[in-house]
This record gives structure tokens, sequence and C-alpha cells, in this order.
């Protein structure tokens, strides 16, 4: 099913690459010693090479470019074991150097790719043209002062890897896809937390559209979206106006968009006339980047599982299907807690609870998985009271969410509140023999043939129960009384 | 004592013939006198000096002494010195004191040297004369023989140069990035090393051209630059183009002599127009080495005729980088504008002077999309193939002798017409900074007018220990004692 957008002429393709800027997690900036902590108070985190003083000198930090092969690998892309920092020229208040250091001409890392799943359960393959390293700029405030702006320099230096797509996406959904994707497998590695609202990841989206089997046609650059439904907002919007543009029998010109989502438009930011001349040239500072190939080995070899490979062996292992396999995967904290809940328990039964009652339970409450009420081993615990016996899933789906409410474990609200399944034969043929003589009626429909009022009598004794009775033998006892 | 090698008053010092309080005071009181003349200090720093001076004599009580325990020293006031101010020579860092010390200064503090003060330069170390220095020009303590019209000292580093020939300093720091420790070295009649590109660390010295850059002693004599370079020089982590190799005792290599030594002269530097007297002193340089045992071979270097024009592509365009941080945002001159555009005009129109916004200019263009190519990356090639004129060079030879400058001092006012007139004067020594090597200027004679004249020992990347020998045969076979007209002690 090809997403397309419906004109005048008739239907348009749309083509989308992405340019994501991932934050580094490291606990310091890419060339300098200052700390990369997130809502430090304002130019608390900036050293003098950051703010760019006279005879200050850049020095590569280790991590970062850990960091970035660890990432590359995850992408299953080449490592550059030489590459190359050059400076990117232009002038702003919070860019104190006057220039970004960034790689130009030859990256860290070369060609990778993202396999991203979709609705139709349908997975494609998404190229990865490159990855490099880079300073992020600092923070211009301009909303502090009437006349003024404020610079706030703590995240100046801090290291982004800039993960660049092939024009290969077709639709919102596959960019979203894209997105969540490349956000799992960087959770995953630890290379960056992925948290788009505190910005620490944010795509620049390209956009162009075309008639199906043209060549790409012009394209245009989203600028700094900062979420995916945004993302795939903004898409949609710009290539509806692109082809509202060529429709007119105009033309789309290459340029830098803003996407405003109050608006759910994009505005023209600058044209390519106006583009910057950023006179990249390598940086006389640093000497080219070279990597041990040994030392990327070793790196590689400390991987953690990543989403396809464990996605794969939870289908295999566990004989889940593919969407539960793919939901539990997509946190690595999930897919942790649903291992240690099903580690020699029913482990459909283990993704049936994580999946159902335990991420009803984390909405409801505003947790997530890392701070559940429920830990896994509690979870497990109430698994293991319904496999011997001792509760029905009836009365388990009451003793959850006792668990939530209160933090105790299975066993004990069991306990505490009298919940152990009835399987005393003696009391469960009283509770027939009670619920028949107080529904002659019914009864006698029965009899009559309404064989469907079977089910009714089961939860009247169950309820007479109170729910405690055990389901195979209140079934035998009700077929014997009736006949 | 004004008069006394660095060598002879270590041993002064440590034999304790006078005090280091006594050096520093006749070196103050000299500064005090000579200074308005020569506009040598832009900074002179006394009460530092003093304090300096005081714990050096302590430590010398103690028995204690680093290599320049007590040696009152200028500073170029291109390193950053913590707490003093440090302008570069521009109106635009007029204001700017840092809080940081560079690693070049503060080795020299760790062996006991005491600064005298902040020397002059051209603006950001760019020019050949001092005459761009917003501090206004410096003289040089040398004129020719019945004029006394003031000359300049060469430049960038012309303040250094001036006050150690003038002996208002017994030592300086410069920096070389196309000649500026060695052109002014000729110039003042002192001696001046350019380490090999790494041998010092760039920490905390104002950015010119990162990629040519390096900083580099002034001294009376080949082997007090031995000494002072043995200091200053040493691996920082903090510059990643430092180069992590051990610091040989350079002054040790000064008395080894050229015997066995294969001495290349480089047939491209010998111009047409070349001055007669600079040729002269050329070919009793190449006798005076002969003379001491060294074999004369005829060397190559057929890029040579590129290395100016590359140079003037390479290090504008780091320029123009590196002083993009000059906006009045953080630190230095600010002049306000009604907006951010305004602020960046403003500043940089009043702190930057005119040469050092034509280089701006060039560098910017240079870099420009659509002339990269046909500029930077044509200059950055040209650059590879005369650093492999050395290295083939090097094959047949152990180092190179040349002039160092194709004049002598000039006047003040002189050569400010043109802009390539000035730049022709670092046609002999911008190579050694394209190709990274060590080069070293040798006072060997005087002109004609009196004025001084050197000749330029060029080596094999780390080999300064060849350079200063070569050098130093030089220098004792030149027996050079001529003393400028302005001129501090006996």
């Amino acid at each position: 099913m090809t997403y397309t957008i419906d004109g005048s002429s008739g239907a348009w393709e749309v083509v989308i690459g992405l340019e994501v800027h991932a934050q580094v997690i490291s606990r310091a900036k890419l060339f300098s010693g200052a700390a990369t902590a997130f809502g430090a108070g304002p130019n608390t985190q900036v050293s003098f090479v950051d703010a760019a003083f006279p005879g200050m000198l850049p020095v590569i930090n280790r991590e970062c470019v850990a960091q970035a092969v660890r990432t590359g690998l995850g992408l299953a892309a080449h490592i550059n074991l030489v590459s190359r920092f050059d400076r990117k020229n232009y002038f702003y208040a919070d860019l104190p150097a006057g220039y970004q250091i960034s790689q130009y001409e030859h990256p860290i890392v070369g060609a990778g790719r993202i396999a991203i799943e979709l609705a139709d359960g349908s997975t494609k393959e998404i190229g990865v043209t490159r990855l490099h390293l880079e300073q992020d700029a600092g923070k211009s405030l301009h909303d502090q002062h009437p006349t003024k702006s404020y610079i706030d320099l703590n995240r100046a230096g801090v290291a982004l890897m800039e993960i660049v797509s092939e024009p290969d996406l077709r639709s919102p959904e596959e960019a979203g896809a894209y997105l969540r994707k490349l956000r799992t497998i960087l959770r995953y590695l630890g290379t960056c937390d992925g948290n788009m609202e505190e910005g620490s990841m944010r795509a620049d989206v390209n956009v162009s559209v075309r008639k199906p089997g043209e060549a790409f046609r012009t394209r245009c650059e989203v600028k700094n979206v900062n979420s995916v439904r945004f993302v795939m907002q903004a898409i949609e919007a710009e290539a509806k106006r692109q082809v509202a543009v060529w429709e007119d029998g105009g033309s789309v010109g290459q340029e830098t968009r803003l996407y405003d989502p109050a608006r759910g438009e994009t505005r023209s930011m600058r044209s390519k006339e106006d583009a910057h001349d950023y006179r990249y040239f390598p940086d006389p500072d640093l000497l080219p980047l070279v990597l041990e190939e040994a030392w990327v080995t070793e790196l590689g070899r400390h991987l953690p599982e990543l989403p396809d490979a464990k996605r794969a062996r939870f289908m295999r292992e566990y004989g889940l299907p593919a969407y539960d396999s793919a939901v539990l995967v997509a946190e690595q904290a999930t897919a942790d807690f649903y291992e240690t809940v099903a580690k020699g328990r029913d482990a459909r039964l283990a993704a049936n609870w994580v999946i159902g009652d335990l991420f009803a339970a984390l909405n409801r409450t505003g947790r997530g998985i890392e701070d559940s009420p429920v830990s896994a081993a509690s979870l497990g615990g109430l698994l293991d009271l319904m496999a011997d016996g001792t509760i029905n899933g009836r009365i388990a789906k009451d003793v959850f969410e006792a668990m939530v409410e209160t933090g105790a474990d299975a066993a004990t609200i069991v306990a505490q509140r009298g919940l152990r399944q009835v399987t005393d034969t003696g009391a469960i043929d009283a509770a027939v023999a009670q619920v028949l003589a107080a529904q002659a009626d019914k009864l006698a429909e029965y009899r009559a043939g309404k064989d469907k009022l079977f089910g009714f009598f089961v939860g009247q004794v169950m309820k007479a129960m109170a729910g405690k009775g055990n389901p195979a033998l209140v079934n035998e006892a009700l077929k014997k009384a009736l006949g | 004592m004004l008069d006394l090698s660095i060598a002879a008053a270590r041993a002064a010092l440590r034999a304790r013939e006078f005090s280091a309080a006594e050096l520093t005071q006749a070196h103050l009181a000299a500064i005090a006198a000579l200074n308005p003349r020569l506009n040598a200090y832009i900074t002179v720093t006394p009460e530092h000096a003093q304090a300096q001076a005081k714990a050096a004599d302590a430590a010398l009580a103690r028995g204690e002494h680093g290599a320049l325990t007590g040696i009152p020293i200028a500073i170029k006031d291109l390193f950053c010195t913590a707490g003093v101010r440090t302008t570069a020579a521009s109106r635009i860092l007029d204001p700017f004191v840092p809080p940081y010390e560079s690693t070049v200064s503060a080795n020299l503090r760790r062996d006991g040297a005491v600064m005298l003060g902040k020397a002059n330069l051209d603006e950001f170390a760019m020019g050949s004369s001092n005459m761009t220095s917003a501090y206004g020009p410096v003289a040089n303590p040398w004129s020719r023989r019945g004029d006394n019209r003031p000359l300049v000292p060469g430049g960038s580093s012309g303040g250094s140069a001036a006050a150690v020939a003038a002996r208002i300093a017994m030592g300086a720091t410069g920096t070389d990035t196309g000649g500026s420790i060695r052109q002014p070295a000729s110039f003042c009649g002192v001696a001046g090393i350019k380490p090999t590109y790494g041998r010092c660390s760039r920490w905390g010295i104002v950015a010119f051209a990162s990629s040519l850059d390096q900083a580099g002693p002034f001294a009376r004599t080949v082997e007090d630059c031995a000494i002072l370079l043995g200091s200053m020089a040493g691996h920082d982590a903090k510059d990643s183009t430092s180069a992590d190799v051990p610091v040989p005792d350079f002054a040790a290599a000064c008395a080894r002599g050229v015997a066995g030594l294969r001495i290349g002269v480089p047939q491209e530097y010998r111009s047409d127009g070349m001055a007669p007297e600079i040729e002269a002193l050329w070919q009793q340089g190449i006798a005076w080495l002969r003379d001491a045992g060294a074999e004369i071979v005829d060397v190559s270097l057929p890029h040579t005729k590129y290395a100016l024009a590359t140079y003037y592509i390479v290090a504008p365009a780091e320029a123009s980088s590196n002083l993009a941080r000059y906006d009045g945002v953080r630190f230095g001159l600010r002049t306000d504008g009604e907006d951010l555009v305004a602020l960046y005009e403003n500043t940089r129109a009043a702190g930057f002077g005119a040469e050092v916004r034509r280089r701006i200019m060039i560098g910017t263009y240079v870099l420009s999309a659509g002339y990269y190519d046909a500029y930077y990356l044509r200059a950055q090639k040209l650059r590879a193939l005369i650093l492999r004129d050395f290295t083939e060079a090097f094959r047949t030879c152990d180092a190179l002798l040349t002039p160092t400058a194709p004049s002598a001092a000039f006047g003040q006012g002189e050569k400010m017409d043109d802009p390539v007139t000035m730049y022709l004067n670092d046609v002999f020594t911008v190579p050694a900074n394209l190709a990274g090597i060590p080069g070293l200027s040798v006072p060997a004679g005087l002109d004609g007018q009196g004025l001084p004249l050197g000749l330029q020992i060029l080596g094999r990347p780390f080999d300064e220990e060849t350079v200063f020998a070569v050098g130093a045969t030089l220098e004792r076979a030149a027996g050079f004692d001529a003393r400028p007209a302005v001129c501090a002690g006996a």
C-alpha cells in the first residue's frame, strides 16, 4: 500500500530523507572537560575552550569517539578508521568560536542501515548514508529581556552525532517508524537517550514529491523538528504544499523551512541564495582521527543484543507472535522485565500480562517500566500462584490491582484477603444447590431446552463463592446437578 | 650585568656573585630608560618581576635552581599570562586579562625565569615590521651609520628581538608563523629559533595560523636559545598538535661542531635580485662551515618559488577563522550596535587594524565556495610538495644554510604602500613553516651601513640539535660582537 498525495493531476509520491542530530551520552563535552548534564544553571558548565577564549585548543574526548563507533556498529555501518574534523564557519552569538567543529568530507562512520517495521507487519530496510561527530552550539534566550538576548553556553561543545539517512522513506509513517527505531537502537546502545523533548534528539527533514517513476525533484529541508509526531505532520504539510506548487505550474525551489505545529504548515526560513557559505576547511588544531582496528573490534564485542536480534530471539525462544515481540523489545528495560517474568514460566502468558495488565497499570499511574509499581519478580510470583492453582485467572486480576495499589507481593495479598481458590467439592456443591434453588425460573427454562443458560449458572455460582471457585470444578458440579 | 649571556648570568647567580633581585632591578631600570624610545614592551610588569626574582633568590639560597632561576626575560604579548593583560597588540584585546597562563610561559616560570613584561609585536602577529601594532611601532635599537632615522625591528616578534638586542631582556619568547622569530632576529642582530612544529605547545598562545604557529626563543647567543628552548619545549596534552617526543639537551648540542656534517645550499634561494651583501655573507657562512669540517652540498628545493603564495593563502585562511571569536560578545573590546550584526561589525571595525582586516578578507575569500579548490586546496597540495622538497634534500644533507631575510632592517614607514613588498620579507623563512621544520637565525655580520644580517640554518623535523650545532659553529666563526646604537649596559 503506497502512500501518495492526491493532487488534481493524480497521485504524487513523497520522498523523504532524515538528518538526525543525536546528543552523545558522555560525561564531558566533545573537545573540553566541561560537564554535559541537562538542566544545570545557565553558563555553569562552560570551559574556556567552550567559550573560545584566546589560545584555547580542542582536545578530542575518547569516550565520544567510542560512542560514535558503537552507534556505527549498531547501525551495521562501515567504520572509517581515519576521519577528519573540519571547521564550519559562521557568525552567531551562541557559537563562541565563530565556527563549529564538525566532520564534513571524512565522517567517522560510513554507510549502514536500519530495518523499520510497518503497521501491516512488513519490514523495510532504510539506508544510512553516514554518521559524523560535531559540536552543539549554545542556546540563545530571546525572552529574558525586552531588548537583549541572553546566551547560555552549557550546551556549546556538547557532542552530537549527525545521522543522515538515504532518501529511502516514502511516507510519514515510514519516517516515524525510522525515528522510533533509530531511537530504540541508540537507547539500547546507551549512546543517546533519545529524549526529543529535552532536545537530545532533533531531526531535519528533507522532503520532495514526484510522480511515480520519475527522478527526484527539488527537495526542501524542514529544520529542527523536535518530535516524531511533528516530523510526520511536517512531512505531510510540506508534501502537500509542494504538490500545490507544482500543480499551479510553479516550481519548488531548494530552501530551508521551519514547521509551525500550531498552524500545521511549513514556512520559508532562507532560500538557497541566502544560504550561508560555511567555508569548511580542515581544523588545523586537530590531527586526523585515527582509530585502531583492534579497538573498534573490542567495542563491537561489548555491544548489547540489539532490538532486531532480540525480537527474533523472543519469537524463537518464547514462541511469541511478531507483534508482541516488537512491542516488548521497543525498550530494553521492557524486554529485560519481560524476560525476568517469563523465565521458567508460561512465556506467552507472561507476554500477555506485561503487554496487557502491566502496560495498562503503568499508563494509569503515569510511571515507566523502570519504576513500575509491580516488579518483574512480583509479577512472576502472581503467575506462579495461577500455575499452581492457588488462585484462578479472575482472582489474579484483582490480586494484580491490589499489588499495583499496595506494592505488596501476590502471595501476601492472597493470604491477607483470603483469595485462595476453593477446590473443596462440598463447598462447591453447596453453592450450586443454593443457586439452583434461588433461580427456579431459570432452572425451568434450562430444563425446557435453553442450554445457553449454563454460563449464567456458572457466573452465579462464582459470584456466590466471591470468585474463588475453581472454574473447572464449578463446571463439573453444575453439569452433575443439572443432570 | 646586562651584557651577560644567560649561561653566564646563570653561573653568576648560582655563585651568588649578584642576586636575582639585583639582576631584575638592573633590567627594570634599563627598561625605564630605553623603552620610551624603543617601545619594545607593551606592558612592563615590575611587581611580577620583583616577586619572581625574590622567589628565585630564595630558591638559590636553598641551593635549588631550575634551568632559568632568576633570569629576566620578556614574553611576547601573544602568550596569555594569568592576571597580566594580553593584547596581541590589538585594540580588540586591549582590556583582556587572561585567567590562565600559556603552557610555554608556565614552563619558563616553572624553571625559574623572571617575566619583565609583555613584548610588542605586529597586531595578531601579522606583519614583518612591527608597524601594525595598535600600541605603536617598535624602534630597532640599531640604526644606519650616520643616520638616526628609526628602523623597524622586523616582525612580528619585533619587541622581543629589540628588547634582547638592547639588553633590556636576557631572552624573550617569540612566535614564528612565517618568519616572525627569524626575520626580527636577523634585523636586530640576535639569535632566534623556530623549533619544529609541535615542539612547543600552542596552548594559551593567541592563534594566528594554527598549522604554522610555533613558539621559540630569542637570545644573544645560540647556546642561550638552546637553554630557553629546553624549558619551553615538551609535550602538552592540551594541544593535540604538540608532539609526544623527548626534549633533548639542546645546550649540549651547541658544542658538537660540524665535522662530518653535510650542509646543503639550496640553489633556489639564490634569486637574481639578491643584495650583493647578503650573497657575500651567505658565501662567507658556507666557507666558515667548510673550514669547520662540514661538507657543502648543492641541493634543490624546486617548489620554493610557490612558498610565499602558498603561505599567503594558508595563513590568512586559518586566521580568518581563528579571529572569528573576537566578536565583542564574551571578552575584549565591545562596540555596541542596534542588533547582533551591528555589534559584530562595530566591534571588529573598531578593534582590528588594516593589516588584520586585509588578511581576514583574503582568508575568507580563499575559503569561499567556488574559490576553495582554486586557492586553499591547491595551496595544501603545494604545501605537501614543499615538504617533500625538504624531505628529499635531507636525504643528502643534514642541515641547510640560507640567508634569513632578503635585506637588513628597513626604515619605519618604508615598504608600507604595497603589502606584497612587505610580504617578500618572508621569502626565505616561510618554507620552514609550511614544512614544519626547525629554523635558526644567527647574527653573522654587518652590512655596509652597519646593520646586522643573519644566516638561517634549517634542519630535519625534531633535529634542533644539529641546527644548534651548526648555528653555534657559525656564531664562533663570525665572532659577532657589534652592539646596537640604543643599548643598555656597559
